[in-house]
C-alpha cells in the first residue's frame, strides 16, 4: 500500500476529542494501560490504580511553579476497576508537570494511609521533578515536592541492541554515575553525569572491563539524609542511592541536561556508547523498600496510594522492616510483581538495558506476610519474562534482618548471586587466617558447594563493593572508621576479614606499603582467576581509599569520589588489572561454563581443575596450611589452554613443584606479585618462559600466575602461540 | 521567544533559517519545512541556527526527522549553533545525524 490519504486515515483516530469539560481542560476517559502518563493524539493519557482509594484527582502544574495550575478530579466514569484514567487534551507536555491527589480512608490498623492533602508522585513517572539538579534543595513546597513529567520515548539508536555478551565472559565493573568522574581531576566537561561517564569510556575500554554496574540510577533524592558529619559538621547525603523515588525515571541530578529535563536522551547515548565500545549495562535497582520509610515518614506515593498493596504490613498495620530502611515493599504482591515486571521491561526495552542486580534480593522471596516461600512468583516472574529473557539478573541474595540464601537463591535456572561466601573466603585466605584453604579453593573453582547445577557463571566473585572496605582498605584497616557518618562509628559491618599490614591506616613504611601493594595484587589475581564472573569497585584498580570507611553513603565529597590522579599514581597496579583482566580473557580454562570436566576426550591433558600443593598433584588442606595451588584447564578438540595459580598466604616462601607438561609445552610466567613492578606482571601472550620448569618458588603472601605455552628457547613472544588462547566469544 | 523557521531552496541546497525557541509547540513547523525541502532535488540541507536560542527534546528529534526524510547522501549541516543549544545536542547523541558547526568556530 502507498502512502497518501489512506495512511493518513489510519493515523488518525476516531475518538481523539473531548466528551467532558473538567477544571476548564477538555478531556475524555482515559485508557487503563498503560499505566502513568503517556502521549496520545491530540493529549496526554493519565493512568493511575488505587484499589482502596475513594476519589483521585490528576494535579496539574506548569513547570517550575509550586502551585497547581489545575486539578481534576476523576469522575465515576473515568474509573474502570481500581484505574483512574483520563484523556487531557491541550497540554502541552514538554511545559506540565503533573501529580495525584488521592482520598480514602484513614485506618492505619487497616493498613490504609490515604491523605487528601498530599500531592503524590506517579509511581509509573518516566520523569521527576523536584530534584532535576544534584545537591541542590527544591524549589518546590514540601505538599507538593516531586512531580512527574511526561517523557520521550523515541530515540535515535542507530541500531543499537543489548550486547548479550556470555555471562561466563562478563568482568563487571562497579561503579557510582556521580563518583566516578565527578572528581575535578575527572577532567570531563561535565563532572559527575551520564555524559561524564561517556567521556570515560577509553578508560574502561584501556582497563578492559566488558560490563558496568551503575549504582542505583531511579531518581531518589540525595538531601533526605537528616544527619550531619560529626567530624566536620557538614551535611550528610543519601549519595549512594539507595532510596528510590521513582522507578520508571533516570536521575535528573546525573545528567548534564537535567536542568532541561533531557536525561531520558543523555541516559540512552550513554548506554549506546557503551555498547558501541563493548560494555554491557547492568542496573543496581532497589525494589525491597522505597524512600518512605516507616509510620514517621514522609507520604510521597506508595503510602497515599495504595500503603496496604504495596507494603508489607504486620497484621496491626504496622510496617514490616525486613530491608532495614524501615518499610518492605509487598514484591510477591500481584499488583506490585505487575509494577516490578513492568518497571523492569522498560528499562530493558526502551533503555536497552543489559540485566540487573536486585539489592537485597531475599525480600523478593517473602511472602505479604514476611514468611519465605518456596517458589515465589515474582523472581519466578522474572526469570521466565520474554522481555527480559537476555537480561542478566543477579540477586544479593540476603536482607537485612538475616534471610541467607547465598546458594540457595530460587534461581529458576536463570539468576546469579553476590557470592558474599567467595568475598569472606578469600578476605579470611589472604589475612592468613588458618583453615580456609579449602574453602578458597572452593570459591576459586566456581563455588560448586552452593552452584554445582547452575554452573560457575552462577556465582559473582566479588572480594569489595560498595558497601564495605576499599580493597586498599581492606589491607590498611584492621577497624571500620565511621566517625564523619554522624552515628559515633557504630553503622557499617563489623565483620570486614581485613588486616592492616602491621599498621592501621596509612603508613610511611615502606615495608608495610609494599605488603599492602602486593595484598592487593593477590586479591585482584585470586579474583581474575576465579571460575564465576568477577567485580571489582570502580577505583579498586589504582588504589582508592575511603580512609578506612566502611560505609560511605553518605559522602558527597572526596572520600567518595574517584580520584583520577590515582591512575596516574598508581600505574603500576592499573596496569597489573589490565593485563589480569586481558589474561582472564584469553583463557577459556578460567571461564567454564560447568563445574564437572568437559567431554572426556582422550588428547585432554589434565582435568579442569586439579589441585596442587608443595608438591604437585598433592594439595595439602591441613588447618595450618596456607598454600593453594590451582590448574585450571580447557581442551576444545584443537587447543589446549592451562593456566597454573599459586596464593601463599603463609609468611615464609614456599618452593612448588609444578605439574608437569607434556613434552612440547612449558611453563611461562604470567604474574608474581611478590616481584617489584614491571616484572609483578606480563602482558597476556608475551610471557617469559620460567628458567625452570619442575619447581618455581612462591614469595611470602605472594601469588604465582603460570600459563602453559610452546617450548621456546628464548622469552620472545611468537604470534602462533595464541593459536593456545581462543579470542573471547560473544553472541550475536 | 516565538519560533520562527524560513526555506530558501537555490540550485541543490536547501537552507532553513531558525529563529527563536524550537519546542514542541514550534516543532511541527520546523518537520513541515523539513518535509517540503524534501520534494526537492537536493545534494545538502543547511540550518542555520544562529537565532536559534533554545532547543528542547521536541526539537532534538526534529535533527533525527530531517535525517530520516532526506534521501541518502544529502549532507545534513547545522551551522552557527550557540553554545547551549550545541552542547545539547551533542551530550545526548544527536549529533550523529547532522554535522554540527558551533558559533565559535565558524
Amino acid at each position: 500500500m502507498t502512502g497518501g490519504p489512506q495512511t493518513r486515515l489510519l493515523d488518525e483516530r476516531i475518538d481523539s476529542y473531548a466528551t467532558h469539560q473538567i477544571s476548564g481542560f477538555p478531556v475524555r476517559p482515559g485508557r487503563p494501560l498503560p499505566f502513568g502518563a503517556a502521549r496520545v493524539q491530540g493529549g496526554v493519557n493519565f493512568s493511575v490504580y488505587s484499589t482502596h482509594a475513594t476519589g483521585v484527582t490528576l494535579v496539574l502544574f506548569q513547570r517550575g511553579e509550586g502551585q497547581p495550575m489545575a486539578e481534576l478530579p476523576f469522575p465515576p466514569s473515568f474509573r474502570i476497576g481500581g484505574v483512574y484514567a483520563m484523556t487531557v487534551f491541550g497540554l502541552d507536555p514538554e511545559a506540565i508537570e503533573y501529580a495525584y491527589r488521592i482520598d480514602g480512608p484513614f485506618d492505619p490498623a487497616a493498613g490504609h494511609r490515604f491523605d487528601p492533602h498530599k500531592v503524590l508522585l506517579d509511581p509509573y513517572a518516566r520523569l521527576m521533578y523536584g530534584r532535576e539538579s544534584w545537591g541542590t534543595a527544591s524549589r518546590y513546597p514540601d505538599s507538593a515536592p516531586y512531580r512527574a513529567g511526561i517523557a520521550y520515548d523515541d530515540f535515535d539508536w542507530e541500531g543499537d541492541r543489548p550486547l548479550c555478551l556470555p555471562s561466563r565472559d562478563l568482568i563487571i565493573y562497579e561503579a557510582h554515575v556521580r563518583g566516578f568522574t565527578r572528581h575535578p581531576s575527572s577532567g570531563v566537561r561535565h563532572p559527575g553525569t551520564y555524559a561524564g561517564l561517556v567521556e570515560k569510556i577509553p578508560y574502561l575500554r584501556d582497563l578492559g572491563i566488558n560490563c558496568i554496574e551503575l549504582m542505583p540510577v531511579f531518581e531518589f533524592d540525595e538531601l533526605d539524609n537528616p544527619r550531619r558529619d560529626s567530624v566536620h559538621g557538614q551535611h550528610l547525603y543519601n549519595y549512594w542511592g539507595y532510596n528510590t523515588l521513582a522507578f520508571f525515571a533516570p536521575k535528573a541530578g546525573y545528567a548534564a541536561t537535567g536542568l532541561h529535563g533531557m536525561q531520558v536522551d543523555e541516559f540512552k547515548n550513554m548506554v549506546k556508547q557503551l555498547h558501541r565500545a563493548g560494555i554491557e549495562v547492568v542496573l543496581d535497582v532497589v525494589f525491597n523498600h522505597s524512600a518512605e520509610g516507616d509510620e514517621r515518614g514522609p507520604t510521597l506515593s506508595f503510602r497515599g496510594l495504595d500503603n496496604c498493596t504495596y507494603y508489607m504490613l504486620t497484621p496491626d498495620g504496622r510496617y514490616y522492616n525486613f530491608s532495614g530502611t524501615g518499610n518492605t515493599l509487598n514484591c510477591n504482591h500481584p499488583v506490585v510483581r505487575g509494577f516490578i515486571l513492568d518497571c523492569l521491561r522498560y528499562w530493558a526495552a526502551e533503555f536497552h538495558i543489559d540485566g540487573f542486580r536486585f539489592d537485597l534480593a531475599a525480600i523478593l522471596g517473602r511472602s505479604p506476610d514476611g514468611t519465605v516461600l518456596p517458589n515465589p512468583p515474582v523472581i519466578e516472574q522474572l526469570a521466565h519474562d520474554p522481555v527480559l529473557r537476555d537480561c542478566k539478573l543477579i540477586a544479593e541474595a540476603w536482607d537485612a534482618v538475616g534471610l541467607y540464601q547465598v546458594g540457595h537463591f530460587p534461581d529458576y535456572r536463570r539468576w546469579s548471586e553476590w557470592n558474599g561466601r567467595y568475598r569472606e573466603g578469600v578476605r579470611r585466605f589472604l589475612k592468613s587466617d588458618m583453615g580456609i584453604t579449602g574453602e578458597l579453593a572452593m570459591r576459586m573453582s566456581g563455588s560448586a558447594d552452593l552452584y554445582r547445577t547452575r554452573g560457575p557463571a552462577a556465582s559473582v566473585n566479588f572480594i569489595t563493593s560498595h558497601d564495605g572496605f576499599t580493597l586498599r582498605d581492606l589491607v590498611s584497616y584492621n577497624e571500620k572508621h565511621n566517625d564523619a557518618n554522624g552515628e559515633g562509628n557504630l553503622d557499617g559491618d563489623y565483620s570486614n576479614y581485613s588486616w592492616n599490614c602491621g599498621v592501621e591506616g596509612p603508613a610511611d613504611d615502606p615495608v608495610v606499603r609494599a605488603l599492602r601493594d602486593r595484598q592487593v595484587r593477590n586479591a585482584f589475581l585470586i579474583l581474575l582467576t576465579s571460575w564465576g564472573i568477577p567485580m571489582l569497585v570502580a577505583g579498586d584498580e589504582v588504589g582508592r581509599s575511603q580512609l578506612g570507611n566502611n560505609n560511605a553513603y553518605c559522602h558527597d565529597g572526596e572520600l567518595s569520589w574517584l580520584d583520577w590522579n590515582l591512575v596516574r599514581e598508581n600505574s603500576d597496579l592499573f596496569r597489573f588489572v589490565r593485563c589480569a583482566i586481558a589474561f582472564r580473557l584469553a583463557h577459556p580454562a578460567l571461564r567454564q561454563i560447568k563445574h564437572h570436566d568437559a567431554e572426556d576426550l582422550p588428547e585432554r591433558w589434565f582435568p579442569a581443575v586439579s589441585w596442587h600443593g608443595t608438591m604437585a598433584w598433592e594439595p595439602d588442606w591441613a588447618s595450618h596450611n596456607r598454600l593453594v595451588a590451582a590448574m585450571f584447564y580447557a581442551f576444545d578438540g584443537t587447543s589446549h589452554d592451562c593456566v597454573y595459580v599459586a596464593a601463599n598466604s603463609y609468611w615464609e616462601e614456599l618452593d612448588v613443584e609444578l605439574p608437569r607438561l607434556p613434552a612440547d609445552a612449558a611453563w611461562r610466567q604470567f604474574a608474581d606479585t611478590s616481584a617489584m613492578p614491571p616484572l609483578d606482571v606480563h602482558e597476556p601472550g608475551r610471557e617469559p618462559m620460567l628458567t625452570g620448569q619442575s619447581h618455581a618458588s612462591v614469595a611470602p603472601r605472594s601469588a604465582l600466575a603460570l600459563v602453559a605455552g610452546h617450548v621456546r628457547s628464548s622469552n620472545t613472544f611468537h604470534p602462533e602461540e595464541r593459536e593456545l588462547w581462543p579470542s573471547m566469544p560473544r553472541c550475536g | 521567544m516565538a519560533f520562527n523557521a524560513t526555506l530558501r531552496v537555490s540550485e541543490e541546497t536547501a537552507t532553513v533559517r531558525l529563529v527563536g525557541e524550537l519546542d514542541v509547540s514550534s516543532a511541527p513547523r520546523f518537520n513541515d519545512l523539513i518535509a517540503e525541502a524534501a520534494g526537492y532535488k537536493l545534494s545538502r540541507l543547511v540550518m542555520l541556527a544562529d537565532e536559534l536560542t533554545y532547543m528542547s527534546s521536541a526539537g532534538l528529534r526534529c535533527l533525527v526527522f530531517a535525517h530520516q526524510k532526506m534521501p541518502p547522501g544529502v549532507e545534513i549541516m547545522f551551522l552557527g549553533a550557540q553554545p547551549d543549544v550545541a552542547e545539547t545536542i551533542k551530550l545526548t547523541g544527536f549529533d550523529r545525524s547532522i554535522v554540527l558547526q558551533e558559533a565559535s568556530e565558524r
